[in-house]
């Protein structure tokens, strides 16, 4: 298939990992950012591809996953009303808050849908104007320009049947705070294509300059990967730290000049609560205060509700990179997309949940196994 | 009914959500009924996934159990006076009830066909029962109907009884299609989900993900380059060309066939995969997805393998036979884009694996419930 088969190409791919191992001579740490590049390196099975030593840690851009549980459960009270008609992002549904996930809620009668465009939203407030229209507009930078559009659709068109319930993270200050962290282990990222496509890669100059860090924007079709595998083993290797673009037939440097507009005219940047991480600066979109009309939260005045998240739970070292899915006693086992314990299973983007789609969990269930005939084969 | 054997029963823990309900329900006594987890049915308990399996093993199998039902094939298999039958059932829902390439009635007729036709049965009598809701047009009944009526001719089966109800308006959805159906094995044959053998062959008899992909753009009005139809067919004609081949063969090569419906080819090798105690080793390369379909599932975030067909058979074949049935299906109009896809092996039991087309390896597990688009 064009602009597919053409980046899955597996001659062109033994090519390329021949050239990272000519260059690399010592041990890597990459992250790559996005759960979308999370979830094509665990399905095209790369990270298996790549020479010993150059190890792929997991990073925090799966927005289902970073979404704060209290969030969830906000989300989940304004769908239960009656008079609303609660609109999302298909993987949302089964992300579960305190009580249940949509789909329960849905099965409980409430008016749950799922959209492709949150201009969906719109259409269904035209014809339903006795119902509350809410969209749970969460993203990285990527869905922005969607959700806030949405939102100035709304005003210019006057309807008065529609909010959003705004959760909104961006990439710059998680990879700034897991830089910042003590325990870090990541040597070079590989950038995140989509929201670059966006946002341009100008805002990630400094990080790399401050953090003397290489990062590569890097798209999501296997040979993308590998190639910004190798650009930034070779500037690990060359002692460089620049920001490098990967994923050119996509981007630029300065991104979506009207979309980044259109995004800054209807959200401004504010702090934001990171499940498994915490509290980052400066780390998330929220509504102006001219969209006030449309914010969801303020309109349905949802109370705080308090919320607890599992103690043997390491999705927050996970988003940081510090620990692996099959690193928590959990995966697999207590934790499943059907129990997830924590943000990494809540969403197929999220590392868990990769690994546990591609069925890496019955991997380490058979090396247990082997492990324990191994263990009892020297006992005896 | 089918359902994974490699489904593993899970234990509720205290830390689960709140929907594990971790106490036996009292009605029970001390009856060992096992403890189902969701206190209501979910859209995901339909979806042939894991929370299929799931109400299965914990809800209907319980009741019921008995050796015939217990093999969980898609259709029971029952001696009577000599005859042996193959004896079927299953309901229709879909949204919406016409669609590019076919309509409900069409399904229902083929879908019932074709679980006749995976044990290598001869499909001869159906019955329907309607459920209509109060509103639908006189008109699009008669549709329905008609494209039954010729869904039946063509698959060479008759209609011979049906029932009717009605149901107020919201309480359906415009109509719900049951049918059952019976059929003969005429061959000294036993093709069943449990007899997949180290070093067989598995083919698919074209283009996967064709049936799920049309009926998904044509319910959420996404528009694709290229129209895509529906691949709902009776495939009773093909089953019979490959058995053919196993007339002159001698005994049979066709160890285990199924129509990968819900849950996609994936589920359904992993149903096999489990029941038969193997592993499967798929090569991506050779397995044939449409452009248009590819394209549609990587806008959506779907992956075609679990995607749903309706006129699709997996077979899994004798390695020295695999190439004469392999040539056979390619000579049938319903088998002409076939490809063997990969074999069966000794290693990782229960499990399905697949050789990427950039190198590298992935498992192929049950789907879990509704595959759900994603976000970017």
């Amino acid at each position: 298939m064009k602009y597919l088969d053409e980046y899955r190409d597996g001659r062109v791919a033994a090519k390329i990992v021949e050239e990272i191992r000519k260059a690399q001579t010592k041990p890597w740490v990459i992250m790559e950012v996005c759960g979308g590049q999370t979830h094509s390196i665990v399905k095209h099975g790369i990270d298996e591809l790549l020479p010993q030593g150059i190890e792929l840690v997991h990073g925090p851009g799966c927005p289902v996953c970073v979404t704060p549980l209290e969030m969830i459960d906000k989300a989940h009270a304004i769908a239960r009303r009656p008079d609303v008609i609660f609109c999302s992002f298909g993987d949302m549904l089964r992300v579960p808050g305190s009580d249940g996930d949509l789909f329960t809620i849905k099965s409980q009668g409430s008016d749950v849908r799922i959209v492709y465009s949150p201009l969906d939203c719109a259409k269904i407030a035209r014809a339903n104007p006795d119902k509350q229209v809410v969209f749970f507009a969460i993203g990285f930078e990527t869905t922005a320009p969607a959700n806030a559009m949405l939102a100035h659709t709304a005003k210019r068109q006057g309807l008065n049947n529609v909010s959003v319930l705004v959760s909104h993270v961006l990439v710059p200050p998680a990879i700034a705070a897991i830089l910042s962290s003590p325990d870090n282990r990541v040597q070079a990222f590989l950038g995140p294509g989509h929201v670059c496509a966006v946002m341009g890669y100008g805002e990630y100059e400094p990080l790399s300059q401050q953090f003397h860090v290489p990062i590569v924007i890097t798209g999501f079709e296997p040979l993308d990967l590998l190639q910004g595998i190798l650009m930034a083993v070779r500037q690990l290797e060359s002692g460089r730290a620049e920001v490098e673009n990967q994923y050119s037939r996509v981007l630029n440097r300065d991104g979506n000049r009207s979309a980044q507009a259109l995004v800054f005219s209807v959200f401004e940047v504010g702090d934001r609560n990171w499940r498994g991480i915490g509290t980052i600066p400066g780390s998330g979109y929220r509504l102006r205060p001219e969209y006030a009309a449309y914010d969801a939260e303020r309109l349905f005045n949802v109370t705080q509700i308090a919320t607890r998240e599992s103690e043997i739970c390491i999705s927050g070292e996970i988003l940081k990179g510090n620990k692996k899915p099959h690193d928590c006693p959990a995966f697999g086992k207590q934790c499943d997309p059907q129990h997830p314990l924590g943000a990494t299973m809540v969403s197929a983007e999220g590392a868990c949940a990769a690994y546990y789609a591609y069925g890496r969990h019955l991997e380490r269930a058979a090396n247990d196994t082997k492990l324990t005939r191994i263990a009892s084969a020297g006992a005896a | 009914m089918s359902q994974s054997a490699t489904e593993k029963s899970k234990q509720p823990d205290a830390s689960s959500q709140d929907q594990a309900s971790s106490v036996p329900s009292p009605l029970f006594g001390s009856c060992p009924l096992p403890i189902f987890e969701h206190k209501q049915i979910v859209l995901g308990h339909g979806s042939g996934g894991k929370l299929t399996a799931d109400l299965i093993d914990k809800i209907f199998l319980p009741a019921f159990s008995n050796p015939v039902l217990d093999r969980l094939d898609d259709q029971a298999v029952v001696q009577v006076n000599g005859a042996r039958l193959a004896f079927t059932t299953d309901s229709f829902v879909v949204t919406p009830i016409f669609f590019p390439g076919g309509d409900i009635g069409r399904l229902a007729i083929n879908g019932t066909v074709n679980d006749l036709a995976m044990s290598g049965a001869r499909p001869l009598y159906l019955a329907a029962a309607f459920i209509l809701e109060e509103g639908l047009l006189s008109e699009e009944l008669q549709r329905v109907v008609a494209s039954m009526r010729d869904a039946a001719q063509r698959a060479g089966v008759q209609l011979v009884t049906g029932d009717t109800k009605v149901v107020n308006r919201g309480k359906g959805d415009k109509v719900f299609i049951t049918t059952t159906g019976v059929g003969v094995i005429d061959r000294p044959i036993e093709i069943s989900a449990s007899r997949a053998r180290i070093g067989d062959k598995i083919i698919v008899s074209g283009y996967v993900g064709d049936h799920g992909i049309a009926i998904m753009s044509q319910r959420e009005n996404l528009e694709f380059e290229g129209a895509i139809e529906s691949d709902c067919a009776a495939l009773n004609s093909l089953v019979n060309a490959m058995l053919e081949v196993s007339d002159i063969h001698g005994e049979c090569p066709v160890h285990a066939m199924r129509d990968p419906t819900r849950g996609g080819v994936a589920t359904t090798l992993n149903e096999i995969a489990g029941r038969s105690g193997v592993g499967m080793l798929l090569s991506e390369e050779s397995i044939p997805v449409r452009e248009t379909v590819l394209g549609a599932c990587e806008l959506l975030g779907l992956d075609p393998l679990y995607v749903a067909n309706e006129g699709k058979l997996v077979a899994v074949v004798a390695a020295d036979a695999a190439d004469a049935v392999w040539q056979r299906m390619r000579r049938h109009p319903l088998g002409a884009e076939s490809s063997i896809i990969g074999e069966v092996v000794k290693e990782h039991p229960g499990m399905v694996r697949m050789k990427t087309a950039v190198g590298g390896t992935r498992i192929l597990d049950v789907m879990f419930g509704e595959q759900l688009p994603r976000i970017c």
